[in-house]
């Protein structure tokens, strides 16, 4: 078992044919993800990496039964291929593409949970499910199958977390990066209930950023529903406020959004709270021994 | 991006939303003209930096003859002006803008920014003009009344009238302020802006709404939409080595301590700067250097981290994914050769390739670069040869 995506995933590309595509739709087949063909306006027809290209999500979508769509479409254009994935029939959109305007992702976030598709991202490295399927940039090799669902803002701070836990003899059920802009697709508060669901996952890794308060929602959530043990880490424990660190949703705005205040929150919530993400993989251990 | 008090100013004109007269000026011979051609007896003269607070700090001073706004200007535009926004180090005020004295009968708060949680745009008003707008929202936040404005059904009289009966509005003050508002919110709107803060928005004698001050930022992301925002960008207002790091794809934030970092993913250095604060030491910078990780990028790196001449040590902190670390690795290399490293580094690659880079980086022999094996012990070495320990 897993979440939201597993080896009989049918998947397709937009932005198929693009250099960024191209490369890692590549990646992703080579990884055994059944990507059933892509979408490229006015390149439908073509065959691309032994795969049907069409020019609207909507055809696709009716030639292979793909439920999830992942974008790669430059950042100009990418709130449109988003709601042409909610309004050609996907369940789910993973949305790499990083410098997506945020109010052109408003729109796009709105018209998608109007039609019922749920997205991750944008600006994110994707969602794996272990040796099984692999929707995102992420370098497959680091997630080895095992018991432990991650869940993370950051993209490089994904594949460390996913080390540790491998190094520590654990491995990953699914990992999902799920972006660090304003505006995202799923977040810790959808997402801990489907692993608290997945009879595999056995502990949770949540890896946070200052800035917005989705860590303090998940907190609450944590408290409230979810039994498993969460092990959490907040990066940026040593930010100064007010200052911009690369993701435009890190920003503190006066006291919401400290790192300080969402550990607090995370270990009244009952989470272990690690301090140094060099421990993140040892906490993990920890964790597991304690639920036995 | 942020923009100055007088370009905004003129982005709220383009608008209908109503700002007193005024205009920008670099010299004090120029600030004169320019009062001279405003048709009024009073002027503020205002130091234009992008930062809050001016006004306690001495950056807004009312002038009542033309000599005196000469005066005024000549002694701000040069002066280094320290509010609780800009820093102990403060920000030496450039331009000054000249705007006609306003018959002012009572002052307001309005503002505009994305609520995430909501993933919609917030209006919010206060009663408390001219204050802080944090403070009133943590000791009065009853005095804070806010609409959220659904994107997809814009911005309605309805939303209006509540931040309107929220400021206590009579019914003939009312229309004024709606119309306002539905400017301000096309100015948010159209312009992909971040935030819109006018502190304070008046109320005239005629109880007509102006806009006495007003901030905006706007979205990095959406501003090749709008050339004639990005071209407001005021290169002064920004570090430049920041500024240096961004024209070639690096993000950087210069900090205090003396260990620099160069990392690639914001959320890895941002946990690596944490790290070497939880070994002990203090990290001198923010350094991504994003997917890429080539020789040029990490060449640049170093250049930058070691303009700050505090730095003792630079922990190099690589997590290998698509892109492989023995390239990495070679980068490195390639790097020192270009750029004189006076500092020992530290280096840390993990993922893809990690042993054959471990390999790599061992036969080059180089003296200054200490291999570590992962976060931890990278961190920790890297302390402690900045500590001066061996």
């Amino acid at each position: 078992m897993s979440i939201l995506v597993n080896k009989d995933t049918k998947a397709i590309v937009q932005g198929f044919t693009g250099k960024e595509g191209t490369f890692h739709a590549e990646q992703c087949m080579a990884y055994g993800t059944n990507i059933v063909g892509g979408v490229t306006p006015n390149k439908g027809g073509m065959t691309h990496l032994g795969k049907p290209v069409f020019n609207t999500v909507e055809e696709a979508v009716q030639a292979t039964d793909a439920t999830v769509s992942m974008i790669f479409v430059p950042p100009a254009f990418v709130a449109d291929a988003v709601m042409e994935a909610a309004d050609g029939g996907i369940e789910l959109a993973v949305i790499i593409t990083e410098g997506a305007p945020v109010k052109d992702m408003m729109y796009a976030k709105h018209y998608a949970q109007k039609k019922g598709m749920m997205t991750i991202g944008p600006n994110c490295p994707g969602i794996i499910t272990a040796e099984e399927c692999k929707l995102g940039i992420m370098p497959g090799n680091i997630f080895k199958k095992g018991n432990v669902g991650l869940i993370s803002k950051s993209g490089t701070l994904t594949y460390e977390a996913s080390n540790q836990v491998v190094k520590a003899g654990f491995g990953i059920t699914t990992a999902i990066g799920i972006g660090g802009d304003p505006i995202i697709g799923l977040s810790y508060k959808q997402l801990l209930p489907m692993f608290e669901a997945d009879p595999e996952t056995e502990a949770i890794v949540m890896i946070g950023e200052i800035g917005g308060d989705l860590e303090i929602q998940a907190a609450k959530l944590i408290k409230e529903q979810i039994t498993k043990p969460v092990i959490a880490f907040i990066a940026g424990q040593t930010a100064p406020k007010g200052k911009r660190m690369g993701h435009a949703g890190a920003i503190i705005s006066g006291s919401k959004g400290t790192a300080a205040e969402k550990m607090q929150a995370l270990k009244e919530a009952g989470a272990y709270v690690v301090e140094s993400p060099a421990d993140i993989g040892a906490t993990v251990v920890k964790a597991l021994a304690e639920k036995k | 991006m942020n923009i100055h008090e007088y370009q905004a100013k003129e982005v709220f004109r383009k608008y209908g939303v109503p700002t007193p007269e005024g205009g920008v000026a670099f010299s004090s011979e120029e600030a004169r003209r320019v009062a001279e051609d405003l048709d009024s007896d009073l002027w503020v003269v205002k130091a234009q930096i992008h930062a809050g607070g001016r006004g306690k700090a001495g950056g807004v001073k009312l002038a009542k003859s033309l000599d005196e706004v000469e005066e005024i200007a000549n002694e701000m535009l040069g002066m280094t002006l320290v509010t609780h926004q800009t820093g102990p180090e403060g920000k030496v005020v450039k331009k000054v803008y000249i705007e006609e004295g306003a018959d002012i009968k009572a002052e307001y708060y309005l503002g505009m920014v994305l609520d995430r949680a909501l993933e919609m745009p917030v209006m919010m008003a206060s009663t408390e003009g001219g204050m802080e707008i944090e403070e009133v929202a943590a000791k009065t936040p009853e005095k804070i009344v806010k609409v959220a404005i659904d994107p997809t059904i814009g911005f309605k009289p309805f939303h209006a009238r509540k931040l309107a009966f929220g400021l206590g509005l009579g019914k003939d003050e009312q229309k004024s302020f709606i119309k306002f508002a539905a400017a301000l919110y096309n100015v948010y709107m159209d312009n992909d802006a971040e935030m819109i803060e006018i502190n304070p928005l008046i109320k005239t004698g005629e109880g007509k709404f102006i806009a006495l001050d007003a901030k905006m930022g706007f979205d990095d992301n959406a501003l090749y939409k709008h050339h004639e925002i990005a071209e407001m960008r005021d290169l002064d207002e920004e570090e430049p080595t920041e500024a240096e790091a961004k024209r070639h794809g690096l993000s950087y934030i210069k900090l205090d301590g003396n260990v620099g970092c160069m990392v690639n993913g914001a959320g890895l250095a941002m946990a690596t700067m944490d790290i070497i604060k939880h070994e002990g030491g203090e990290p001198a910078n923010f350094l991504d250097v994003g997917g890429a990780a080539n020789p040029d990028t990490v060449a640049k790196g170093f250049e930058i981290i070691l303009s700050d001449k505090n730095v003792k040590s630079i922990f190099v902190n690589i997590f290998g994914g698509i892109v492989r670390c023995d390239r990495v690795a070679n980068g490195i290399l390639e790097a020192t050769k270009r750029v004189e490293v006076s500092v020992p580094v530290v280096v840390r690659l993990d993922g893809t390739n990690a042993i054959e880079a471990a390999e790599i980086l061992r036969n080059a022999n180089i003296q200054n670069i200490i291999p570590a094996t992962d976060l931890e012990d990278g961190a920790k070495k890297a302390v402690a040869v900045a500590k001066g320990d061996k």
